[in-house]
């Protein structure tokens, strides 16, 4: 830790890391000039419509498609047999998920359906509309099965198995089991358990999945528009299955409207984009449109869990006992299986305490649903919520403050580098901190005080708490190690241009959250130019390094650390030259402010565009031995952890009006550690997006089933996403525990929002119903069921 | 999401969408804001042939101030209900309901006429005309002719406008110095469809209610008053109001359906706080009066 007490290369004259600056590519964006998938129109190009599967569960009988053949307008119609020759099935398994198991999945029903939305045929045709109609022409023959939908009956013996071919429905179980737990809740002064249900939902990027696929027969190559996060994965993948020489694959991915983890899977709609434009030899354009987000684009959470905990008298937590079952769909999705979230929720359940005695059992079943996948805060969000409702239930029945049994049971802060019961390794947390700079920023006594005297008046207000772990700064062990090609390791190349600024082309990707801009920070900073003069580029796998994208927190600590390490290479480049133009000594010169200067005095020697200009069209006048070298790339691998953590502490205040069930959300508070913080206004409001995005399935966002599998609000007007009306005002505030993995010390900080928020608002109402002796544990918390759980309908 | 081909027809007059509507029928559908039937039409949940665009028909605009009722135009966007002062004086249920009404970006292109016309169950517009007891005025080849608000709506998204007849015109009974008025609904974002809503007016006179009309919202195929829980209001004195007594009129009168998310059960209890909550109003109202 003491090298970051010393004078970081950040500490800079001219430094921007750590400071609030204006975003690039705001005013593109917010004058409506961004480039999506959508705006990209190319020549002879054609638009897919899909029939989609009505039923959850059944055979396909036959496919009449000449109807829709027939429409004026219509380029081709396609089943699974008409692409079969170009494409091949994918399967979501990984090697280091022991005994993970999933079936074939093909891009268009290959016999079967498995949930209602599934692609059976595509049309295309040179209209969106024209397709659409053909669409409706296309007249497919089915013979229902048995939907299974229910999860916690998945795995009774009468229920149908989806895929014979694997003998059950049994996708993944991990089982963990560490200390005494049994011992552990023999011996506790007070033993709490509950159980609970977290709600299937979806992302909703505004920008849905977009994708144009425009294959070049005379070359061979495919060229790939995508709203994606993962531009290199995805290159690879498409590759790989349409058979294809992964050099000619190239993927470009320019704005991007949101992604949360949506936008980082195979989905079948996609590929079969890709096997028709090779078939056709024309650039195919699918945009898919709301109704086809919700019943495609992954869901996620889905879980049941019932979970105890053991603590003893002093409101130390001592034990964690916890069984979950979560439905995932028919598949586990490919390529990251939906493995991982459930492995997360086992994994990081009361991950900030120091209990020795930790049991988890966790099933992930198949169902006839939508697929679910990770994002964004896979598994935390559930972790987080069963973990901290059993602290609260815990400090309820000790008659003990939720803070205090927190603060006691927290990780002692000398026990750091510190192995949890689940085998995690934190490196450094400050849940003690963020929990003290909590309560004093939101005034918790007073705000107790208040909320005793509002009941006397039958106002009903709840504080609820939640502290939590993230994991970010992933290394090879998440995916890498596992046989996927998903890159933990990210690049960026810095080059010094003529004119005296910088192009930095980087791996990791922009989905709004402001990646190009920290990149440009970090980069001028170690370079030592003005931030006007830096240039970003992302999104191109020709243009920039090879690298991993946007997943598990990682674009700030792992991009900008190669960003920092390719910016000091540059300017030890820039020096090297400029000593010898200058006839000074490498270690008397400094870039400062886009000048060479002297590093005692600050005085101007010669701006980077004398220096660039002599580079680039003057050589001629340079040393015979000296040969300019204005490019660096800098990789960058963390491996020192399977992960980085960070750590937050969140709290929520909330009204419950009790006689309409309404919850009116008050307050919110964020103390957050995500080590370095580059750019304070852009980590506080990726908090703050986080956190709306955890407070919506608490409250609002539920993809509803029927028993027959039949999705029932695939809508914005019946699925409701939070919105700026009912959010409250979230203020953030920081703690620094710079990562010691890393020069920059940057942790990630895109997903602890959704982490904590669900965990915040479950804890804030449970507290305002106190009074009753209501618990709620099954989420969303609509009306409807706070009413019942008061006995008023 | 895209719609079926369709003619599209820009009236110039009143007299042109009747022709036209005449001659095609239930081929033809009105397109007045468009804040419902486009969002039917990309979902192909609806498929007119002909559109006839009536918002540039000048005889369904405007919000005129008559003897003894408001006439709102039918093309009247939900913006200028809000804002007209003429609404906020003569009809204050109205201009209390409009902010409810989905959001800004909705009520700048949505139409007065056109939600009463799409007559969704969960509206705001249906249970205030409803509860105002306003005339409705139509339009059609075989002439013109009035209706009460009571006739006017038989079902979810079901009106007694014929294939070939338009809403020109609203009017509303202007409000009375001894009427108390009361809207509220509970909803779970602000400008969502309500679980249950309430549009109320009533008399009050030296502390005694008469004239009560419950107008309920999002509780059943269509907005719908209260009989029951009105004849156990009316003539009481305010103050000796037995809430247990109306609630339970109230659970005689309608029976919520459950939606997606919310039970019946659940509706009935906010209905019944919604009235709760009106009466309280009145009780206060009253004492100002």
């Amino acid at each position: 830790m003491n090298e970051h007490l010393k004078p970081s290369v950040l500490d800079r004259p001219n430094s921007y890391v750590g400071k609030t600056v204006p975003r690039p590519n705001a005013r593109r964006l917010v004058q409506g000039c961004g480039t999506y998938v959508d705006d990209i129109c190319l020549p002879r190009m054609v638009h897919l419509a899909f029939h989609r599967s009505a039923f959850a569960h059944a055979k396909v009988v036959s496919i009449d498609t000449d109807e829709a053949r027939a429409v004026p307008g219509v380029v081709g119609v396609f089943t699974m047999n008409d692409i079969r020759d170009v494409i091949t099935p994918w399967t979501g398994v990984l090697d280091h998920l022991k005994g993970i198991k999933s079936a074939e999945q093909w891009p268009l029903a290959n016999g079967k359906v498995f949930w209602q939305g599934e692609p059976v045929a595509a049309v295309a045709a040179v209209s969106r509309a024209v397709a659409e109609d053909a669409a409706e022409q296309i007249f497919v023959e089915y013979e229902e099965l048995t939907p299974v939908t229910d999860m916690e009956t998945a795995l009774a013996p009468d229920t149908p198995v989806i895929h014979p071919e694997l003998g059950d429905n049994l996708c993944f179980h991990r089982v963990i089991d560490s200390g005494d737990v049994d011992a552990a809740f023999a011996d506790a002064a007070a033993v709490v358990e509950d159980t609970f249900h977290f709600n299937r939902h979806t992302g909703v990027p505004m920008e849905p999945r977009s994708i144009i696929c425009d294959y070049s027969r005379a070359e061979g190559e495919l060229t790939l528009y995508m709203s994606v996060q993962c531009p290199h994965m995805s290159k690879n993948l498409f590759a790989k299955h349409l058979g294809l020489d992964e050099n000619k694959v190239r993927v470009i991915c320019r704005d991007v409207g949101g992604s949360f983890g949506i936008k980082i899977h195979t989905y079948s709609d996609e590929m079969a984009a890709g096997a028709i434009a090779v078939i056709l030899g024309r650039p195919v354009k699918f945009i898919a449109d709301r109704l086809e987000s919700f019943v495609t684009d992954v869901h996620a959470r889905d879980h049941v869990v019932k979970a105890r905990a053991a603590f003893n008298s002093g409101g130390e937590l001592l034990a964690i006992d916890m069984d979950d079952v979560t439905g995932i769909g028919p598949y586990s999705v490919y390529p990251r299986t939906s493995g991982i979230e459930l492995n997360q929720v086992v994994n990081l359940t009361g991950g900030p305490y120091k209990h020795a005695s930790y049991r988890a059992d966790g099933k992930v079943v198949f169902q006839n649903k939508n697929v679910m996948c990770q994002y964004r805060g896979v598994g935390h969000p559930i972790a987080v919520a069963v973990g901290e409702h059993l602290m609260d239930l815990g400090a309820r029945k000790l008659g003990l403050d939720p803070v205090d049994v927190r603060h006691n049971s927290f990780i002692p802060d000398d026990a750091y580098p510190y192995t949890s019961p689940s085998g995690a390794i934190y490196e450094r947390q400050s849940h003690r901190q963020c929990l003290d700079k909590l309560v004093g920023i939101m005034d918790y006594a007073g705000l107790r005080d208040a909320q005793a005297q509002m009941r006397d008046r039958n106002i009903y207000r709840g504080i609820g708490f939640a502290s939590l772990i993230e994991v970010t700064n992933p290394s090879p062990a998440f995916y890498g190690v596992g046989g996927a090609r998903i890159a933990s390791q990210d690049g960026c190349t810095i080059r010094l241009d003529p004119t005296g600024g910088i192009t930095a082309t980087t791996g990791v990707t922009e989905q709004g959250q402001g990646t190009e801009t920290i990149i440009a920070q970090i980069a001028a900073t170690a370079v030592g130019v003005p931030l006007d003069q830096v240039r970003v580029l992302t999104g191109d796998t020709e243009i920039v390094p090879y690298g991993g994208g946007t997943w598990a927190s990682r674009g700030a600590g792992i991009g900008g650390e190669a960003a920092l390490q390719a910016g000091k290479a540059l300017k030890e480049n820039i020096i090297a030259l400029a000593a010898a133009i200058l006839q000074a000594k490498p270690d008397r010169l400094d870039v400062r402010d886009g000048s060479i200067v002297d590093i005692a005095t600050g005085q101007e020697r010669m701006p980077l565009s004398e220096l660039g200009g002599i580079a680039y069209f003057r050589g001629d006048t340079l040393p015979k031995d000296v040969q300019p070298e204005l490019v660096a790339t800098r990789h960058y691998t963390q491996r020192q952890f399977p992960f980085v953590f960070t750590n937050a502490a969140h709290a929520c205040h909330v009204e419950v009006d009790v006689e309409t069930g309404i919850v009116n959300l008050l307050n919110y508070w964020v103390v957050e550690d995500c080590g370095r913080v580059i750019n304070p206004k852009l980590v506080a409001e990726q908090t703050r997006g986080g956190v709306v995005q955890g407070l919506g399935p608490a409250l609002y966002e539920e993809c509803l089933y029927s028993s027959e599998g039949q999705l029932l609000n695939g809508s914005l007007a019946d699925y409701l996403v939070p919105m700026a009306a009912e959010m409250p005002d979230i203020v953030v505030d920081h703690i620094e525990t710079p990562t010691g993995t890393s020069e920059l010390g940057a942790k990630g900080v895109g997903e602890a929002g959704t982490a904590g928020a669900p965990a915040a608002v479950m804890n804030a109402i449970n507290d305002a119903l106190d009074p009753f002796g209501v618990t709620l544990t099954h989420m969303p918390f609509t009306p409807d069921k706070i009413l019942k759980g008061l006995g008023r309908a | 999401m895209k719609p079926t081909a369709f003619e599209y027809v820009r009236a110039g007059s009143l007299d042109e969408v009747l022709t036209v509507l005449e001659e095609r029928g239930d081929e033809a559908k009105v397109l007045a804001g468009g804040q419902s039937l486009i969002p039917t039409m990309n979902m192909r949940f609806a498929a007119p042939e002909v559109l006839i665009d009536i918002s540039g028909v000048t005889e369904l605009r405007g919000i005129e101030v008559r003897d003894d009722v408001l006439r709102i135009g039918a093309m009247c966007r939900h913006v200028e209900v809000l804002n007209a002062p003429e609404v906020a004086e003569h009809a204050p249920l109205i201009a209390m309901a409009m902010p409810n009404i989905a959001h800004a970006a909705i009520r700048n292109r949505g139409t007065f006429g056109g939600s009463l016309c799409h007559a969704d169950p969960a509206a705001e517009l249906p249970a205030c005309v409803l509860a105002l007891d306003a005339r409705l005025n139509i339009d059609g080849k075989s002439g013109p002719r009035s209706i009460s608000a009571r006739d006017f709506f038989l079902g979810t998204y079901m009106t007694c406008l014929a294939d070939d007849e338009v809403l020109i015109s609203v009017d509303v009974p202007k409000v009375m110095s001894e009427n108390v008025t009361f809207f509220d609904e509970v909803a779970r974002r602000r400008g969502d469809y309500a679980m249950a809503g309430l549009a109320s007016q009533a008399t009050v006179r030296s502390g005694f209610i008469t004239d009560v009309r419950l107008a309920f919202f999002a509780v059943g195929e269509v907005a719908v008053r209260a009989p029951h829980a009105e004849q156990a209001l009316q003539g009481i004195l305010l103050q000796d109001m037995d809430a247990d007594a109306i609630c339970s009129a109230i659970a005689d009168d309608i029976s919520p359906f459950d939606d997606l998310t919310t039970s019946g059960a659940a509706k009935l209890t906010m209905m019944q706080v919604l009235t709760r909550r009106a009466v309280e109003s009145f009780a206060k109202q009253g004492a100002h009066a």
